[in-house]
């Protein structure tokens, strides 16, 4: 038997999963039954990951995103959804280091993950040199893709440094070079509905430390 | 999303194992595109075996002199590695033109070869698709046909696969190596590896059930000049319109595959073999048979000009 825990979604899970309530409800019922060679596992999971360095355990549905444990079970609302499906980059965090969307990663595929989120870059009295940069040169209007902004930013220029080449890199054999050209493009999975693009390469730009 | 179980596979015959014993089953690597379609209900599979820890992530030598990439090898690290920076541009080129550093930081090899078409009407459930649901019609024949392949077309499909890397592979004459459910492995070369439509889209591989990507093998580095140019609807982060990938060599002679125009990326062998008398040539070789729509007539012209930029930047 399946878990029971489908047909008793939280309002957020709700929320998450469609946005029309009826095929919810057609869906929890289904999924009780649509058990096949699977049936004696669960369908959902406890995790333990390590977010802005401390531990978490949860319990999640399997179908949770990474985005939506961060937010519904941790509370940890700097991470914005946007798209939900990975056109946006709202949702950009670190995990083990490195940048991914996590609206389009499981939360159980993060067992033992170290994740930073905005909030772990820094907080207000404490800011990243990325935020303060963000807030000193207007690097938005709304605000609700900036914390995808930030962490994107704070990766690329880690990314830059790693040597990694982009798209725009004449000799990708050698070192990429710090350029606004450099930054623009590995900026280009994190969209600004509010067009705040050119006050966002000035607050990166200054961190990086770099000239136009 | 469906609801589904889910299980860490502990080693490839095993995950190979459970996923043939369970037609609902599916792999997941980076989940960049499964997760995607599954929030969509496009993909439903009851049950996830993540193939994350199985340890095929790694980049080596092979003793041909070529290179072993492992099916868990992000697009990022592939991309960086210093071996194909240096002995296969063409692929890091290829790789770095695709999606954003966030998803390649995620995808995978197999991941990628395997990502679905990004035909509209195979993402709107509300309409017929045969690639979606076996037998539904085609919305996009007689609908809105831009982005659609001109060749290698049926009257069931005209999607493109959207891969870039899987082009670059094409040229580079890459190996895919698997192992089936019943423990056994065989090599499939990549002009093998992907079908065309036919009566069956909803087949887009010739993988059976269960069968497990373990790695891409790229033969010894053969040098020339490599060049990826994709053109498309913006400068950075959309899929391609028209893509190709060659390798050009000082003589004129060289390897060429064309992204965007068909299911599979686009290499023909008695098109290559007009490279030196030029782009309009080759071009009229590779897309002898296309079939384009109004809509979409443009991608011919477009890879003659595409190829023709590029071999112009191959004598340059
Ligand atoms: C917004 C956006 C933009 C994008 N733009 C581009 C672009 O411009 N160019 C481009 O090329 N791509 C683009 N992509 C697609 C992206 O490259 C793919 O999503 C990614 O490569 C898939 O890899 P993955 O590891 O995440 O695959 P997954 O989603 O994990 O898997 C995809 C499929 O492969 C199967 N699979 C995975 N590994 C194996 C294995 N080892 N053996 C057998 N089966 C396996 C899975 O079961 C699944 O069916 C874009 C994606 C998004 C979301
Ligand atoms: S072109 Fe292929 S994927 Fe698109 S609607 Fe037709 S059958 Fe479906
Ligand atoms: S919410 Fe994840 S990319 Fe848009
Ligand atoms: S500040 Fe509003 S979306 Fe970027």
């Amino acid at each position: 038997m399946a878990s029971p825990i489908h047909l008793e979604l939280s309002r957020p899970q709700l929320l998450i999963s469609s946005v029309v309530t009826s095929v919810v409800t057609g869906t929890a019922a289904e999924a009780a039954t649509a058990q096949s060679p699977g049936a004696e596992m669960p369908q959902n999971s406890k995790v333990s990951m390590i977010v802005n360095d401390e531990r978490h355990e949860i319990e999640v549905d399997n179908r949770t995103s990474l985005l939506d444990a961060l937010r519904e079970h941790l509370r940890l609302t700097g991470t914005k959804k946007g798209c939900d499906h990975g056109q946006c980059g709202a949702c950009t965090v670190m995990v083990e280091g490195r940048r991914i969307n996590s609206c389009l990663t499981l939360a159980v595929m993060h067992q033992g993950d170290e994740i930073t989120t905005i909030e772990g870059l820094g907080e207000p009295g404490n800011l990243h040199p990325m935020q303060a940069a963000f807030v000193k040169h207007d690097g938005f209007q709304c605000g609700y893709c900036t914390p995808g902004q930030i962490c994107s930013a704070v990766a690329v220029l880690e990314e830059i440094k790693a040597g990694i080449p982009s798209h725009v890199t004449s000799d990708i054999t050698a070192a990429a070079p710090l350029t606004t050209t450099e930054i623009r493009e590995r900026m280009s999975g994190n969209i600004c509905r509010c067009g705040a693009y050119s006050n966002i390469m000035d607050a990166i730009v200054e961190v990086a430390g770099t000239r136009a | 999303m469906r609801a589904f179980t889910y299980e860490r596979a502990s080693s490839v015959e095993a995950a190979a194992k459970a996923a043939a014993s369970n037609s609902q089953a599916r792999f997941i690597a980076g989940g960049t595109n499964l997760l995607d379609l599954m929030k969509l209900e496009i993909e439903t599979p009851t049950h996830l075996i993540d193939i994350n820890g199985l340890g095929v992530d790694k980049i080596e030598g092979t003793q041909e002199g070529g290179v072993r990439i492992g099916a868990l090898v992000r697009n990022t690290d592939l991309a960086a590695h210093e071996t194909i920076r240096r002995d296969y541009g063409l692929l890091s080129r290829a790789l770095l033109a695709g999606a954003s550093g966030q998803l390649r930081n995620k995808a995978t090899t197999a991941g990628n070869l395997l990502q679905r078409t990004r035909c509209p009407y195979f993402y709107d459930t509300n309409q017929p698709c045969n690639k979606r649901q076996q037998g539904s019609g085609c919305s996009a024949i007689g609908g809105f046909t831009r982005q659609h392949a001109v060749v290698g077309t049926s009257d069931a499909c005209i999607a493109t696969h959207p891969s870039d890397m899987a082009v670059a592979m094409r040229a580079l004459d890459a190996v895919v190596e698997t192992v089936k459910a019943d423990g056994s492995r065989r090599s499939v070369p990549i002009e093998d590896f992907h079908r065309l439509p036919g009566d069956t889209p909803h087949i887009e591989t010739v993988l059976e059930a269960g069968e497990v990507v373990t790695a891409v093998t790229l033969p010894p580095p053969v040098g020339g000049k490599q060049i990826y140019r994709k053109v498309r609807d913006r400068a950075s982060y959309a899929f391609a319109l028209v893509s190709v990938g060659a390798v050009i060599q000082s003589d004129g002679t060289g390897q060429v595959a064309v992204g965007g125009i068909a299911h599979k990326p686009w290499r023909i062998a008695t098109a290559e073999a007009e490279l030196p008398r030029g782009a309009k040539s080759t071009a009229d070789a590779l897309l002898a048979d296309a079939r384009p729509t109004e809509q979409n007539r443009f991608k011919i012209d477009l890879v003659r000009r595409t190829l023709g930029a590029v071999l112009t930047e191959a004598r340059g």
